[in-house]
């Protein structure tokens, strides 16, 4: 088996530093000026990041395989910088038992490219009512530690303050899809001015802010950590930083592209725009800028959501929600935080990399680069132009930047010391 | 660009004149005379016409004999020649079965124009008889159709240009040929 | 591809236009001859995913009379009610030969879906989608305002007119077009219903927002345009009964005594009598209703010619 051992030369670190970094096998083995010893890869002009970690990607497998696979999916995570998703239970049968997690964690394990770690179901078949399987999964090979009913709300208060008490008992966490649903009936886009024009039905902002205050206050009376997925508004925004101030155990994620686009996008009925939440306004998205910027919101998470072409070649209000993101995730952070001067690449790596493996309980992840960690590392040319194409790494083309040309693109990915992306190619693995 | 008048304002009134003459002589007097004029120049012809009939035979009424037929919406080159507005069309009779309708325009040329009046004038009724009176024919017939009243004969090459003016909508009057 | 998808695809100029044609196919429809020979030979689809009967009966008289051919395709008891997609019934539909799509859907946007897609080539005339727009009654109403109040023969705008719409105006695609429309042409338009029918981000479409009736009646409108209220409503919680928003917000028979004899009483249909109009008010001589009802054959016979026999776009 032919083992890993080489230097990326000249590359910076986050805080801006220029170093030579030693991989052998699947750990760091040095860093430092000029090391020799091994074949030396030129990375000048790349920064060196810890491999990114998503909180929240689809990968539809099992049951909605024409969408994407775990293969798939992971190839589309290791082409964008990642070494880590967590894979969403809203499958098809749900991920509420130990056996479904099971199955993905060991698909995801032979596909290899990037470390799949399932997330469990707050509620048995996303029902709502009845808690799921969460100490099994948690103590399965899976060991689930995050759980989600991700796409529908845990709408219910007994029901998400049962499910907060149960998983403190191993340090599990809740992922809120905070969305009330009798607020949000039929609901289609942003309701504003623009879905009164347009004639959809509005998904008001309190739907969100609502759920996200009950579900901080819960947290707080009952001592348990809770993790907001795909803060959309600024009223959710100001709620968080409340809570955080109080000294409330809680978390945030916001995705790239509530970070860029707004609900204007759905004016020519495109469903391509059509995702849930909804794209906000352009006070939204500087609110939520600001707040990455701010510690408010911890990490961001593509919420990658695969449809195939039928789903969005249709009529808005018979489309599907979502769109992909996992190839984009870096350039469009990059692009809407640190190029516009909010943040810079230590918070960069904070927000894709060492925050979301906290969070997720990874500890093979977010480690800083170092002698002894594992190398998972993301290599990115911060100036390279790239142009987004339909052909990609995911089986779906519902990307909204598509035909759109970005900056920042991930050269090379590192998974354990392996290359799974070079030269932004990704590589056939099991060469090894 | 060349242009020559092959008509003064002189020449338009005389022919004006003797046409009005030629309709009430073959219509063996001026009785069930309806004389309908294209727009836009078309509808001063007719209403001169008329004047010049009213003038010889002073029975004549213009109210009842006078009228406009727009007929854009039965051109055949709508999509090529999109930008003509409708103009309102006025029958001052509401019964064309005892009339002998008189079409008048300025030019006749391609015959395309007064295939369309023709089917714009069926959808109003079905009058006794139809005639054509002109001011110039300048030939190049795509169709059959012929006038029965000239004011002009005028052969022209196709790549020629006739410009006629009229006080009522130009500052003069005269029919002149550019190239 | 030159389409009428909204009001926004028409300038101040080109709607004007549009009106004055369609004065001209009046002229038409009270011939005995009630022809033109315009679209000799195009077809044209109605597609009809929601019931309609006078929409789409309006339709077929406005195209048999620019002497088109017409193919009705409703979706009852069609290969949609089989579960077809909109795409593939599009597709098909083109792949018979047609030219222009005339098409009423549930889902707001449908009719910009099929213009903006790769499925066909043809015109498209939205008669109602969804909740979003219905742009040929805002051109049959706006006509009708102008012939009742400024005359019949009049061909400007309509400055200085004062019109009031009530209802449900959230859940209205006519309310939508008209407001677009009436103001485009200079009228002042303001709206009035209960609060939950009436939302705040209604500011930007009118000029004036009330939830008092009898409020905005005091104000002196030139037309009070009624909006049907439906039933369904009554089970969403936007309002808590019939009885209740007659009263309040119907044009009740002594709300209507109450108006200047000159006020136009307009209705887009079907009406809901004793509901939110009163057969007093909907059968007085101030009432435009059935004029709405002709009017909607000349303007749409209108739009046919300007896209399909012109082939000239709307702005």
């Amino acid at each position: 088996m032919k083992k890993n051992h080489y230097i990326l030369s000249n590359v910076k670190l986050s805080n801006g530093t220029s170093v030579d970094i030693e991989v052998q096998d699947e750990l760091i083995k040095a860093v430092g000026q000029d090391l020799s010893g091994a074949d030396v890869i030129d990375c000048s002009g790349l920064i060196a990041l810890q491999g990114f970690v998503d909180l929240h990607t689809h990968l539809r497998e099992p049951g909605y395989e024409q969408s994407e696979t775990i293969l798939t999916g992971s190839k589309a995570a290791a082409k964008g910088g990642f070494t880590a998703v967590h894979a969403m239970a809203n499958t098809m049968p749900v991920a509420d038992n130990a056996a479904v997690v099971e199955q993905v964690y060991a698909l995801g394990k032979s596909a290899g490219y990037v470390q799949v770690q399932p997330i469990g179901a707050v509620t048995l078949g996303l029902n709502g009512s009845q808690l799921a399987d969460l100490g099994k999964m948690n103590a399965s090979q899976a060991k689930v530690t995050v759980f989600s009913d991700d796409g529908k709300c845990v709408s219910d208060s007994l029901v998400m303050r049962r499910a907060l008490e149960y998983v403190k008992a191993f340090g599990g966490v809740i992922a809120q899809h905070a969305q009330d649903p009798a607020l949000t009936v039929g609901a289609q886009m942003n309701e504003g001015g623009l879905s009164l024009r347009l004639g959809l039905t509005g998904w008001p902002g309190v739907a969100e802010t609502a759920i996200i205050a009950r579900d901080v206050l819960l947290a707080e009376e009952v001592g348990s950590r809770l993790h907001i997925c795909h803060v959309s508004t600024r009223g959710s925004v100001d709620v968080i930083r409340w809570a955080k101030a109080r000294g409330i155990n809680v978390t945030a994620e916001v995705t790239p592209h509530h970070l860029l686009l707004t609900e204007e996008l759905a004016s020519d009925y495109n469903p391509i725009f059509k995702v849930n939440p909804p794209l906000r306004t352009q006070n939204d998205v500087l609110a939520l800028r600001e707040a990455v910027a701010d510690g408010t919101i911890d990490i961001v998470a593509t919420d990658h959501a695969p449809h195939p072409a039928d789903s969005k070649d249709c009529e808005w209000g018979e489309a599907a929600f979502g769109m992909i993101g996992l190839e984009t995730a870096a350039s469009i952070v990059k692009t809407t935080l640190v190029d516009t001067g909010l943040i810079d690449w230590v918070r960069f790596e904070e927000v894709l990399s060492t925050n979301p493996a906290r969070i997720g309980g990874l500890n093979d992840q977010g480690q800083a680069i170092q002698v002894g960690s594992l190398a998972n590392i993301a290599l990115i040319d911060p100036a390279r132009k790239f142009k987004v194409e339909t052909v990609s790494q995911s089986k779906s083309p519902n990307n909204p930047y598509l035909g759109m040309e970005l900056s920042g693109e991930i050269v090379h990915t590192i998974y354990k010391g392996t290359f799974t992306v070079i030269n932004s190619e990704i590589q056939i693995l099991g060469a090894n | 660009m060349v242009t020559r008048t092959v008509l003064d304002a002189a020449d338009i009134d005389r022919a004006i004149v003797r046409i009005s003459h030629e309709i009430v002589e073959a219509n063996q007097g001026t009785s069930n005379l309806l004389l309908l004029g294209i727009p836009t120049r078309g509808v001063f012809l007719a209403k001169r016409i008329a004047q010049s009939i009213k003038k010889n035979y002073p029975d004549f009424d213009i109210e009842t004999s006078v009228g406009k037929l727009d007929v854009t919406m039965f051109r055949d080159d709508l999509s090529t020649k999109p930008g003509r507005e409708v103009t309102p069309t006025e029958i001052p009779v509401s019964n064309l079965e005892n009339q002998t309708v008189v079409l008048v325009d300025d030019v006749l040329f391609s015959g395309r124009t007064i295939r369309a009046a023709l089917d714009a004038l069926v959808s109003y009724g079905r009058p006794k008889a139809v005639r054509l009176a002109v001011l110039v024919d300048r030939g190049h017939r795509e169709l059959p159709i012929r006038a029965d009243y000239v004011g002009k004969n005028l052969p022209t090459s196709s790549t020629e240009r006739i410009s006629v003016k009229l006080t009522e909508s130009d500052d003069e009057q005269s029919v002149v040929i550019e190239q | 591809m030159k389409h009428l998808l909204s009001i926004n695809d028409l300038d101040k100029g080109s709607a004007i236009s549009l009106l004055n044609l369609a004065v001209e196919m009046q002229q038409v429809n009270s011939r005995e001859v009630k022809k033109l020979p315009a679209l000799n030979g195009r077809t044209v689809a109605n597609l009809f995913f929601e019931d309609s009967t006078r929409t789409k009966i309006s339709f077929e008289l406005a195209a048999k009379r620019l002497s088109a051919d017409v193919i009705n395709f409703t979706a009852k008891g069609s290969s949609v009610s089989k579960g077809e997609s909109l795409k593939d019934t599009v597709q098909t539909i083109e792949a018979m030969g047609v030219e222009a799509l005339i098409v009423r859907h549930h889902h707001s946007g449908a009719a910009n879906t099929i213009a903006n897609s790769t499925w066909s080539t043809s015109a498209v005339i939205n008669a109602g989608d969804g909740t979003h727009e219905h742009p040929t009654q805002g051109l049959l109403d706006s006509l009708t305002i102008r012939q009742r109040l400024k005359g019949a023969v009049d061909k400007g705008d309509l400055a200085g007119v004062r019109v009031l719409i009530a209802g449900d105006i959230l859940h209205s695609r006519v309310a939508r077009s008209n407001l677009l429309l009436l103001r485009l042409l200079g009228a002042k338009v303001g709206i009035v219903g209960p609060a939950t029918l009436v939302p705040d981000d209604a500011r930007i479409l009118a000029d004036f927002i009330y939830f008092n009736f009898d409020e905005a009646l005091a104000d002196k409108f030139d037309v009070v345009m009624m909006l049907r209220m439906q039933r369904e409503r009554m089970n969403s919680a936007f309002i808590p009964n019939e009885t209740e928003y007659s009263t309040l917000w119907g044009l009740s028979e002594s709300r209507f005594k109450a108006l200047s004899s000159e006020t136009l009483i307009m209705h887009p249909g079907p009406m809901n009598r004793g509901l939110e109009i009163s057969s007093a008010a909907a059968d007085s001589p101030q009432s435009a209703i059935l004029d709405q009802v002709t009017n909607g054959v000349a303007v749409r016979m209108a739009v046919l010619y300007k896209l399909l026999a012109q082939e000239t776009s709307l702005k």
